[in-house]
């Protein structure tokens, strides 16, 4: 079994000076996988990548690349299947981007470190996979975070690695540069069987590019598995310890703790539209119910977190009579109700939705 | 965009004219006037006046090429502390390890004087290269303890104090007729070197420097930082070994033969940086060697000139150019961050 993975860990143990911090890690990657390590600060995630790259000495076990020993390898025969991109800030002086994309290069050229035509194609190429090539004769100290980024991918790539490891390399993006960030490297586990392993902080992401996860937990890997297996309900609010914010239990968006009390006003929500109303009430500190909501809508999961009462279908089914007399209980006893939206085309299936519009319109407290 | 090639090819171009003029200039001009021709014309076994043979050939000649590779020692063994503590202002005197040789020298020769024998220049360097790595080893366990480079920078101009005091406490001790000798060596001159003294700097620093050259690829890979560096193949641990024994050799040989000599090894390695426009160390070590050339001939010139006939110490010129450079520095990198 073990053959088919490309790089794995046989019971190693992390840790600092001798003090062991994680013990028994077992992490496994086949060719082409993404694998997500995820966790609280400060759980040992940087440690744990540290250790697989060989910065620090792992206290015990074997870390295998391709099937044989890291420890038996050479610095030149890992480097060639190796890159990393860090989260250390590297401030070279009066170097281009293109030079630091270069020094991937190393561990293919001679003595002198001088470049071949092949390996200036291949700088070039790795540039333009990453869009830094227009970068290439900028000053690298003179670039934004986030160009910065791409640029060490770019150089992680030229040095034609078939593992990359990257320690939290979306931190210093904006969210749409992060989106890019992750695309690049799911497009190159796709394309070229690159194997990945990558810590992050956003969960959102790690769940969306993803093929397995390792959820780090103070002294153990709590649990390795597929996305499916690991974002399931309760699991991420018990792995970061969420005691009293709310964890959006499957997707992990997190929201912050409800306000508590009896409700002020009744939302009339649905079809996404009562979310940005929910967070904006929280916000003001103002508890609310809201209704009438199947559990498959998209209001559902921020409702059930936010709300001091939601008034809810199952999935699929026709609304019931003790529900809407419910929700007209709540719209009269709040001091106000907000129409998050106005039910259109639902309501020739639903007249009963129709009904309680026109039975909050009358309220008088829109 | 970083502009290149081109310019760098003109700065060496230049660092070579400089060099050539400045070795004439130091042979030609100085307490006797001898025109180049004559000088030229002593090359070729040719010339009658004996005294300006002799000025030329026996005092001049081996000044000026002891200046020129010391200084090329100089300003590269700064480079090689630069990179290793990843610091513009780190050098070999600043650090106190042209200090540590000086104090090493200081004791081989009063020792040597009360057995009555002159010290070779094996020796000497031999001490000088023992004093460095001294200082070196209590410099790097001070980084290690302190983490910060300002610190660094303070615990080696702590350590310089220290040895110079102790020097000086040394000199003391030394016989009447030996301490002018002593004093002015402990000031920093290049004055006195014979040819016997050039070939052994010359074999010692030519071969030190050709290693470097050879290191310029690690070098460039060390300058992303360790974790990277690492990851490419690099075994670093060994490297800085090698940056750190390479330095002090380097500024050993300068300070056996001419004692310790100031700011060459910070301002020669950032000037010569922003005439390259990039820090790439194939390209910047032969141009520090040159411009560590051409800034030493220049000062030894001006500090044999200025006031002659009384010559100045070598390290008082070297401050007046060096020390500015290191000012702008870092008023750059407060405006940088």
């Amino acid at each position: 079994m073990p053959e088919e993975f490309f790089f794995y860990t046989k019971g190693m143990t992390v840790g600092y000076e001798g003090v062991p911090l994680i013990k028994n890690i077992e992490i496994k990657v086949k060719r082409g996988e993404i694998l997500t390590l995820i966790g609280p600060n400060g759980a040992g995630k940087t440690t744990i990548l540290r250790s697989l790259i060989r910065q620090l000495k792992p206290l015990g076990g074997v870390v295998y690349l391709d099937g044989k020993d890291m420890a038996t390898l050479s610095g030149r025969e890992i480097a060639r299947r190796l890159s990393i991109v860090l989260t250390e800030r590297i401030r070279p002086e009066l170097v281009t981007c293109r030079e630091v994309v270069e020094t991937g290069r190393y561990p293919y050229t001679g003595r002198l470190g001088r470049l071949s035509a092949e390996d200036r194609r291949i700088v070039m190429e790795a540039m333009e996979l990453v869009h830094v090539a227009e970068l290439a004769g900028e000053d690298f100290a003179r670039i934004s975070d986030g160009q910065r980024q791409r640029v060490m991918l770019a150089r992680a790539l030229s040095q034609e690695p078939e593992l990359i490891v990257l320690d939290e390399p979306t931190s210093f993006l904006d969210i749409r540069h992060k989106l890019e960030f992750l695309s690049v490297l799911q497009e190159l586990s796709q394309k070229r069987k690159l194997s990945v392993i990558l810590s992050l902080h956003e969960l959102e992401l790690a769940e969306r590019v993803s093929d397995k996860l390792a959820c780090i937990q103070k002294d153990r890997i709590d649990r390795f598995g597929t996305p499916e297996e690991i974002f399931v309900p309760g699991y991420i609010r018990q792995l970061y310890q969420i005691g009293t914010g709310a964890g959006e239990e499957c997707s992990g968006t997190p929201e912050l703790p409800p306000a508590k009390g009896r409700p002020e006003a009744f939302v009339f929500a649905g079809n996404g539209r009562g979310t940005p109303v929910y967070r904006s009430l929280q916000r003001q500190g103002r508890p609310f119910a809201t209704g009438i909501l199947w559990e498959n809508d998209q209001d559902y999961p921020v409702a059930r977190q936010l709300a001091a009462e939601v008034v809810a279908e199952p999935a699929f089914c026709r609304l019931r009579e003790s529900s809407v007399a419910r929700a007209k209980e709540l719209m009269t006893s709040c001091k106000e109700i907000i129409f998050a939206l106005k039910p259109e085309s639902g309501g020739e299936l639903y007249p009963e939705l129709w009904e309680l519009w026109e039975y909050g319109r009358q309220q008088g407290k829109v | 965009m970083i502009m290149r090639r081109t310019g760098c090819k003109v700065v060496f171009l230049l660092l070579i004219f400089l060099l050539a003029g400045l070795l004439a200039a130091n042979i030609c001009v100085g307490g006797v006037n001898i025109p180049l021709g004559e000088v030229l014309s002593f090359l070729q076994g040719k010339g009658e006046n004996a005294v300006h043979k002799d000025i030329v050939f026996f005092i001049r000649f081996p000044r000026a090429l002891a200046a020129a590779i010391l200084g090329g020692a100089l300003a590269l063994s700064g480079y090689l502390l630069q990179t290793f503590f990843h610091n513009p202002i780190a050098g070999p005197f600043i650090l106190g390890i042209s200090s540590g040789a000086k104090l090493f020298v200081a004791l081989t020769m009063v020792a040597s004087l009360e057995m009555v024998r002159q010290p070779g220049a094996g020796w000497l360097i031999g001490a000088a290269f023992a004093g460095a790595m001294l200082s070196m080893a209590f410099v790097i366990l001070m980084s290690g303890i302190l983490g910060r480079m300002s610190m660094l920078i303070v615990s080696g101009v702590m350590i310089g104090y220290i040895c110079s005091a102790v020097t000086d406490f040394v000199v003391a001790f030394a016989d009447d007729a030996d301490i002018v000798n002593l004093h002015n060596w402990s000031k920093g001159s290049f004055s006195g070197i014979g040819w016997e003294q050039v070939a052994t700097m010359a074999i010692v620093v030519l071969t030190v420097s050709a290693g470097v050259f050879l290191l310029s690829k690690p070098i460039q890979a060390y300058q992303l930082g360790e974790s990277y560096a690492q990851n490419l193949g690099l075994n670093v641990s060994w490297f800085r070994v090698g940056l750190v024994v390479f330095s002090s050799l380097l500024s050993a040989c300068v300070t056996a033969f001419a004692g310790p000599v100031s700011f060459v090894g910070i301002a020669v390695p950032q000037l010569v940086k922003y005439l390259l426009g990039t820090t790439r160390p194939v390209l910047m070590i032969p141009a520090c060697f040159l411009g560590g050339a051409v800034f030493c001939l220049f000062c030894d010139l001006l500090a044999r000139m200025l006031l002659a006939p009384t010559e100045l110490s070598i390290s008082t010129v070297t401050a007046v150019f060096g020390a500015p450079v290191v000012l702008v520095i870092m008023v750059q990198r407060r405006r940088d961050a």
